[in-house]
């Protein structure tokens, strides 16, 4: 905010300085008072990491560890990074969580925009990956973007959905994917556990991948946490599980030079 | 010329608590050619009366197709139609570019009904000279509506619209019972036989004066109809087949009396006929 009277407009009269602040000739050049009140994320602050999500025999099946980093440093080690969308979707986020909190809202309004229609058209996950692809291009476009990478999920009238939307606006769908570092440790895994099994897995085997892939994303991943949840969506509706601790081994870091005791 | 004094604005009741303004629109609806609609459990259907303006003119379009997936018949202003169908274009594009999604019928209606309803309340304008019949189908299934100028839509299993609509609706009241599981020629029979009762005296249905619009699956007569089976608008040789199919009038049916001629729609040049009383169902007076 500036401060001084003479920067928030010109005076009624130029010839006389009203506030007699300055003397005429030293009056300070104008300049917009309020030009640094528009900002733009440049980059994202506090971040979440990778999200997890596969087709399985009865629905879809999403996974997020609950750390939020604020660079480097795991400032929030308890934050949900997974949310229900109307009663059909779930939407998982990687990215700025600011900007993932303002999704939410987003979503939230949709919602009740929708159920005050009250004549049971409501959005499915199809309907919501297509909106949120189209608030992310359209925050791109005006070069301030979502800092997202955003997974959506869901099921509905017995058909699965999976697709991924980022800040740029990007779409694609695919019956496994994987964001942030798990896009490059993960997806292979996926892609070999689920690929071609999308109607024959069951939730146990989809359970046991998934699980499988957050504890490698935990060893591999600098930014990730040991504690994560596990969303389903099938035709009895949304679940998001209470945060589950990984079951993790570290004797062999004994052997490992660097890590273990140095013997040399 | 006024019949009182709370003509002038449309946002003044009436000591009746009428508003004798949206009054008159319904009027315009009435002096348009007649529509019609149907629906059964698997199509809803629109048939309108098209009307030249003499020998050497085309017949007025009365079909619009707003998407894939609705459809509408209008009967009065059809300056006031473009506008609202329009509208209604812009909408359910809007829902396929913001959701990805065939907007719900009803919400399309909703929307030109609560338009036409800020005209009936807001200083300096007019209401809408139109009325619509809304055929659509979503994942609820095919649906009717009606929408009139004075902000009201309502659901239909069979409505009319329009000069002597009247008519039409009678028809509709004695067999809509049966329109659930018609098949789509039956519906189209049916729907034929409603608007034939709008006609004048020794008027009949051609090819060229009726136009047929469907949502719902293709028909026996319907050739290279695409699988999402689309809003389609059936004119010209494509109805002689349905035209047909239509059982001839008992002439005990007919009326006792001939009916007077039709006034002629709002943005149209005067139809060529004989000087006779108002129309029966155009009930302005003087």
């Amino acid at each position: 905010m500036d401060h001084f009277p003479l920067s928030w407009g010109r005076p009624r009269n130029d010839a006389l300085d009203a506030f007699n602040t300055y003397p005429m000739h030293k009056r300070p050049t104008h300049h917009d008072t309020f030009a640094d009140g528009v900002q733009r994320t440049q980059q994202p602050i506090v971040t979440g990491t990778s999200v997890l999500a596969i087709k399985y025999k009865d629905g879809i099946m999403m996974a997020a560890d609950t750390l939020a980093s604020y660079g480097s440093l795991a400032r929030f080690k308890s934050i949900q990074r997974l949310h229900t969308v109307g009663s059909s979707t779930v939407l998982g986020a990687s990215g700025d969580l600011s900007d993932f909190q303002y999704i939410q809202s987003l979503m939230e309004d949709l919602i009740i925009e929708e159920h005050t229609a009250g004549d049971h058209h409501e959005l499915g996950p199809a309907e919501i990956h297509e909106y949120l692809a189209q608030v992310l291009y359209s925050r791109r476009t005006k070069m301030d973007p979502l800092w997202n990478s955003l997974v959506v999920g869901g099921r509905k009238d017995s058909k699965n959905f999976l697709a991924y939307v980022d800040l740029l606006g990007t779409t694609y769908s695919s019956s496994s994917i994987a964001t942030g570092y798990g896009a490059y440790i993960a997806v292979p895994l996926l892609r070999n556990a689920v690929d071609g099994r999308e109607n024959t897995l069951t939730e146990e085997e989809a359970r046991k991948i998934i699980v499988d892939c957050m504890r490698v994303l935990f060893y591999r991943d600098a930014r990730s946490l040991n504690k994560f949840q596990i969303s389903t969506v099938t035709d009895a509706g949304v679940t998001i599980s209470e945060p589950i601790q990984l079951e993790t081994t570290w004797s062999f870091a004994e052997g490992i030079r660097g890590y273990g005791a140095q013997t040399q | 010329m006024f019949r009182n004094t709370y003509d002038s604005d449309n946002t003044v009741f009436s000591p009746q608590g009428r508003l004798h303004q949206v009054e008159y629109a319904l009027e315009a609806v009435k002096q348009g050619s007649a529509a019609v609609g149907l629906r059964s459990k698997t199509h809803a259907i629109l048939l309108a009366l098209k009307r030249s303006s003499g020998e050497l003119a085309s017949y007025q379009q009365k079909m619009y197709r707003i998407d894939d997936h609705v459809g509408i018949a209008i009967a009065g202003l059809t300056s006031d139609a473009r506008v609202l169908s329009n509208f209604m274009r812009q909408q359910a594009m809007s829902s396929r570019m913001l959701f990805n999604r065939p907007i719900p019928v009803n919400r399309l209606v909703s929307s030109i009904a609560d338009k036409a309803q800020v005209n009936t309340q807001e200083y300096g304008r007019r209401p809408y000279g139109v009325g619509f019949l809304v055929i659509g189908g979503d994942k609820t299934g095919p649906h009717l509506y009606e929408f009139s100028p004075s902000g009201n839509s309502y659901e239909y299993y069979a409505m009319s619209i329009g000069a002597r609509s009247q008519s039409a609706k009678t028809y509709l009241e004695k067999h809509f019972d049966s329109f659930a599981d018609c098949e789509l020629e039956d519906l189209i029979r049916h729907g034929l036989h409603a608007l034939r009762e709008t006609l004048q005296q020794d008027k009949e249905l051609t090819i060229n004066n009726t136009s047929i619009g469907i949502i719902g699956p293709g028909g026996n007569h319907e050739k290279a109809i695409p699988p999402e089976a689309p809003f389609r608008i059936l004119e010209g040789e494509e109805i002689d087949v349905y035209l047909k199919m239509m059982v001839p009038k008992e002439s005990a049916d007919a009326p006792a009396t001939a009916p007077p001629p039709v006034a002629p729609e709002g943005g149209e040049s005067a139809v060529a006929q004989p000087p006779a009383g108002g129309d029966e169902d155009v009930q302005m007076q003087e």
